[in-house]
């Protein structure tokens, strides 16, 4: 399946790029829900959340496509639980060691990214299909997505419901922040908003190209 | 650390403290398979079973890796637990009712990878509960689950035959339904002491 | 026909066993040892923000030590790191001591359940007049401009400064319980002031703080002269 020189390098950036955008796991493939809502109540927690994760799916992808082809069918999921179980362990264990307050506030969601449909569907899908590099490439571009998703997602109920972005206050001290956006509720209501955004813009794209058709 | 009464966790594991519509844990089946109630409560039903089964394990577990000070191997054990319980799960259903078994579809051992499951399981560790409290945490966050699944269907039933702009339709749409009924379940904060 | 369906079912269990085994070593290895790298960072961290925590109640403080309060009535150091070595049934308590050595204070965590989830307070006490003198929270996700209110309203945070919790006669429990009233309604020293229109993560502070004392005070204070200075 490898192409020589160009059409491999061309093939491994297909793998990174599909999941930032195309295939975003956030958006468009509606993966790895609960950190995704838990989690992004500001932009810092969910770019860790994102690249804890992304860290976990790369390596986890790697291992399994390395062992693709000693593990026996039955015993495949088992295995991949396994591992990615064994990834979350050391992130869980590397982020109590660079600061505890990100630990705080991520707190269970870190461990509970075992459960994350992406990281297990990715590993079945792809990752025990193809070899290592190509693997690995497109589980940190499907990771790199997901954290490109939740930062999108924390950002607005960042600002919306404490009034700061990154911690940097945006509106000054008069501004009335709108809570509930850094509550559950607001997280459903958030994503909902730029699912709607996406398909508006989405309509709308048809529509344009349905009428450019018929002129 | 805390301590709880068995009433109070009761009653915030289903409400103020629900699992889908508070804590975010099972949303996969949670916006997936909530399109007919027929489905969405007999899901609820057996991810309850398997998280009280989680919860017990996770209990029994923690005590051994406790006296054999292998903490770290916590979160492997708990998984492999979850996977075994679902296996035999399916199983039974496969047997006792294969029109079920094929309802529920792939969803069935999709449980395994059940935020909600694995999460009765590392919560109760984290908040130390005993015997008695993990077993009522575990109930009661099942029922609250199946709750809000059966909440979230019977809507989306009923706005099936509804005129929904094209935009709105799908997960959008199922997301500012629950973001709804989770603002609602809010009112019930404070609830239980 | 049957030896070799046997034989290659024999094949695959061993097959099976093999990878789970191989897979099981592999992860093993990479679990432990990135538990042992990351140990002594995280220890560091834990120590760290203990030691911040205590300093905010106990100003006077310099130093710390570590204590556990037995359920048998006695006071010993603490051994071991992390939560797994306190012995059953114990309490965990820091001993603070100023520069010159002497007890400043003693600090120790409270917890209850607040509006969204666990609030842990770590409250500060002075044997001289047997009161709690301050409280910093240690964690909380309370509700954002109204739960968290308890750092910042100044009229809460004076409830603090001199919390009555002597102990009654016969040195069993606290001579009266802390008890969250409404705001407003404070009349006596043992009493706080809840936040008005954040009534839930109030009575978790004080619900806390009145848990931690009722089994903390009675071991601690008849070893008090054990720890005067620092050991």
């Amino acid at each position: 399946m490898s192409f020589p020189g160009g059409g491999y390098e061309g093939k491994n950036w297909t793998e990174f790029m599909e999941g930032i955008w195309e295939r975003n796991p956030v958006f468009v493939m509606v993966l790895g829900m609960c950190p995704t809502l838990a989690v992004t109540v500001s932009a810092i927690n969910s770019i860790s959340m994102g690249l804890a994760t992304t860290f976990v799916m790369a390596a986890s992808c790697w291992l399994v496509s390395l062992l693709r082809n000693y593990v026996p069918k039955e015993v495949r999921i088992a295995t991949y639980i396994v591992i990615i179980a064994t990834f979350v362990t050391v992130v869980d264990y590397a982020i109590q060691a660079i600061s505890l307050d990100l630990y705080e506030a991520l707190g269970a969601y870190i461990q509970l990214i075992v459960a994350n449909c992406l990281v297990l569907g990715r590993a079945e899908a792809h990752a025990a299909r193809n070899a290592p590099v190509p693997a690995a490439l497109n589980g940190i571009g499907m990771g790199l997505g997901f954290t490109l998703g939740l930062t999108m997602i924390g950002g607005v109920r960042e600002i919306l419901g404490a009034g700061t972005f990154f911690g940097v206050s945006l509106f000054g001290a008069n501004f009335q922040p709108w809570v509930v956006m850094v509550l559950p509720p607001g997280g459903f209501f958030v994503m909902g908003g730029w699912l709607l955004l996406f398909a508006v813009v989405r309509a709308r794209r048809e529509r344009i190209a349905l009428a450019a058709q018929e002129t | 650390m805390i301590r709880e009464s068995l009433g109070q966790i009761l009653v915030t594991s289903i409400l103020s403290g629900n699992f889908v519509l508070a804590m975010f844990l099972g949303m996969c089946p949670f916006l997936g398979v909530t399109h007919s109630v027929s489905v969405a409560f007999p899901l609820g039903l057996a991810t309850t079973f398997v998280i009280v089964i989680a919860s017990l394990s996770a209990y029994a577990l923690n005590l051994v890796l406790g006296l054999l000070h292998l903490e770290f191997l916590r979160l492997i054990c708990y998984i492999v637990v979850i996977a075994a319980a679902v296996q035999l799960v399916e199983m039974f259903v496969k047997k006792q009712s294969p029109a079920l078994f094929r309802a529920l579809g792939i969803y069935l051992p999709l449980i395994t990878t059940n935020c909600a499951v694995l999460g009765v399981a590392l919560f109760q560790t984290a908040r130390e509960y005993d015997f008695a409290q993990s077993l009522t945490f575990a109930l009661g966050g099942g029922i609250g689950f199946t709750i809000a699944l059966v909440l979230l269907a019977s809507v989306r039933e009923r706005i099936e035959l509804s005129d929904v702009p094209g935009v709105l339709k799908g997960t959008a749409m199922s997301l500012m339904l629950a973001g709804i009924l989770s603002l609602s379940f809010m009112g019930f904060a404070g609830l239980g002491g | 026909m049957n030896v070799d369906a046997l034989a290659a079912e024999a094949t695959q269990t061993t097959a099976m066993v093999r990878t789970l085994g191989l897979v099981s070593l592999i992860c093993g290895l990479i679990i432990v040892g990135s538990f042992e790298v990351t140990l002594p960072a995280a220890q560091a961290n834990r120590r760290l923000a203990a030691e911040r925590a205590v300093f905010k109640v106990l100003p006077a403080a310099k130093s710390i030590a570590e204590y556990v309060a037995l359920p048998t009535g006695g006071i010993e150091p603490k051994v071991g790191a992390g939560e797994t070595a306190l012995p059953p049934g114990a309490v965990k308590f820091y001993a603070a001591y100023d520069a010159a050595g002497q007890l400043a204070g003693i600090a120790a965590e409270g917890a209850a359940k607040g509006y969204a989830d666990t609030v842990r307070v770590m409250f500060g006490y002075a044997p001289a007049c047997q009161c709690v003198v301050g409280i910093g929270v240690v964690s909380m996700r309370e509700t954002p401009g109204i739960g968290d209110k308890i750092i910042t309203d100044k009229e809460f945070v004076a409830n603090f400064k001199a919390l009555d919790t002597r102990l009654n006669k016969d040195l069993s429990a606290l001579a009266n319980e802390i008890k969250v009233v409404k705001h407003g309604t404070k009349t006596q020293p043992w009493q706080i002031d809840a936040i008005a229109g954040a009534t839930i993560t109030s009575r978790a502070v004080g619900k806390g703080i009145n848990e931690a004392a009722q089994v903390l005070l009675p071991r601690l204070v008849p070893n008090l002269e054990k720890i005067r200075s620092r050991p």
